[in-house]
């Protein structure tokens, strides 16, 4: 479906997750934060453009992954983006929900 | 002669044991099977064992009654594989030189990795159910247990058997109400996944029964720790759930042997092709069963067919020809529901669990994703379909090794 954000139109799926990613900028991703009550800081932009790093390598992410990478440790990565991190900082840095193996 | 050595005796090894003697007859290949222990364990079992519905000799038998005449079985510990130089090599010091090998190792658990499952409370308010010991611990604990907060609780994916803590908790509500303890008892289900399971049609309809059996669910929740002074779990967000009684399944890992050999990835599993189940780093290793990386179900089921597209494979490895893409990641699980019912959910890489009759399109007998007492008959045959079948590498009638779509209600 589709959503106006940040005077763009960007596709997403019935969760809110981008289903296209080059359709994303920062201005996307900072408005997409407020929908979470989250006000992004530079700490906040280090993990994003990780988690889009790692997404672009198709490197499938885990919490237990980014509490090991060295850029933030998951107590923090709770603080930045609390609740459910990984989830929602997908949604911000505008990459698929993760998937838990099963 | 050439040599096959297949490391791990457990389901998958046992099945690839058997399909390859029966293959391989011609004396070209020496077939040997290593694992340290001398006994098989019916997994499944597990779960049946702290509700008094098994009992401990149901579920484990001598290993070497499962190895079929003409594959050795090494009854010893493994140090490292050391596939440069194509050599196992053997705590006793032994080099075991192979032309293939197969890692059948497996997952265990690992509560060591959250700080406080350790602790004081370990085996005495704080149990697992994915060991024999931690399964006989808890039968002893619940027949004694009078009532408080039970947490059932998933620590982190992946691991073994992904619907048993659900079924857990399931079967410890049937449990509490037979012993008329039920009232007494608050049941929390605590999920690091957003719901009660990782596919949405399942997880409505699981959602539905957690609701009809007053179980309640706790998702989102990352362990951090767990508080033994104050019986508590916390998450890495500061959540805090209570309990008295906690069934924790820990991180689930590969053999440290994997670690050892400097073969796998974080969690000690091996990185896999996911369609043809070769090593990606050695094409002459092949890994099947929970051992994998791949994005498969850690089951028995999943290692069952694995274990029939893999024997031709290999068979096709020898020869020199190329391998087939085949493993679609199908799995088959029966869920059970507490009361003497079950569920069955079949499924692959692409495709979720969805309603329909399975194994016969249209017929059934058995439901998919539906509750019903056959299926549980089904859940209780198949502990004889798995020793007398399944490890012998025999073929379950009308049960494809691909999962076949006929008969299923997808959107």
């Amino acid at each position: 479906m589709e959503k106006v954000i940040a005077g763009a139109t960007i596709n997403v799926n019935e969760e809110g997750y981008l289903t296209d990613f080059s359709q994303w900028n920062k201005q996307i991703g900072t408005d997409l934060a407020q929908e979470a009550d989250i006000t992004m800081t530079p700490r906040h932009w280090e993990v994003i453009d990780y988690l889009q790093s790692e997404f672009k390598k198709e490197v499938p992410l885990s919490i237990r992954k980014i509490g090991k990478s060295g850029v933030v440790d998951i107590k923090e990565f709770y603080q930045l983006f609390p609740m459910a991190p990984l989830k929602t900082a997908s949604k911000i840095a505008g990459i698929p929900k993760p998937v838990s193996c099963i | 002669m050439k040599r096959i050595i297949i490391l791990g005796a457990g389901t998958a090894g046992t099945m690839m044991a058997n399909h390859l003697q029966h293959h391989l007859t011609h004396g070209s290949w020496e077939i040997d099977i290593i694992d340290e222990r001398e006994e098989h364990h019916y997994q499944p079992g597990y779960l049946f064992l702290p509700f008094d519905i098994y009992e401990p000799e149901d579920i484990t038998k001598p290993i070497r009654d499962f190895i079929p005449r003409g594959v050795n079985l090494i009854n010893e510990q493994i140090d490292r594989i050391v596939p440069q130089e194509q050599y196992v090599s053997m705590k006793n010091g032994d080099r075991l030189h192979y032309d293939l090998l197969i890692i059948a190792t497996g997952a265990k658990i690992a509560p060591e990795e959250t700080e406080g499952m350790l602790g004081k409370e370990w085996q005495k308010s704080v149990f697992d159910f994915y060991t024999f010991e931690g399964s006989l611990a808890l039968r002893n604990k619940l027949r004694e247990w009078e009532g408080g907060k039970l947490v059932v609780h998933i620590t982190e994916m992946p691991i073994k058997c992904p619907v048993a803590p659900l079924e857990f908790a399931f079967l410890a509500d049937s449990y509490f109400k037979h012993k008329n303890l039920r009232d007494k008892v608050d049941i929390t289900f605590v999920t690091p996944l957003s719901g009660a399971f990782t596919k949405p049609k399942a997880t409505n309809a699981l959602q539905h029964l957690l609701d009809e059996k007053h179980i309640k669910i706790e998702s989102d929740f990352a362990i951090e720790s767990i508080d033994n002074e104050n019986k508590t779990i916390i998450d890495y967000g500061g959540r805090v759930v209570p309990f008295d009684l906690l069934v924790t399944v820990p991180t689930n890992k590969g053999d440290e042997l994997i670690a050892r050999s400097g073969m796998g990835d974080d969690l000690n599993y091996v990185p896999t092709h996911k369609a043809t189940l070769q090593s990606k780093d050695w094409p002459n290793i092949f890994v099947l069963g929970d051992a994998t990386d791949i994005a498969a179900s850690k089951a028995g089921s999943v290692a069952h067919f694995e274990a029939e597209i893999l024997t031709d494979n290999i068979l096709r490895f020898i020869a020199g020809e190329p391998l087939k893409e085949e493993f679609d990641g199908h799995a088959n699980c029966f869920v059970e529901t507490g009361n003497g019912k079950a569920l069955l959910i079949d499924f692959n890489y692409t495709h979720e669990p969805v309603e329909g009759t399975f194994p016969f399109p249209g017929v059934g007998p058995l439901r998919l994703l539906k509750e019903s007492r056959i299926n549980h008959m089904g859940k209780l045959a198949f502990r004889w379909i798995y020793w007398n079948m399944l490890l012998k590498g025999t073929h379950i009638p009308f049960v494809s090794t691909t999962m076949q779509e006929a008969g299923k209600s997808f959107d």
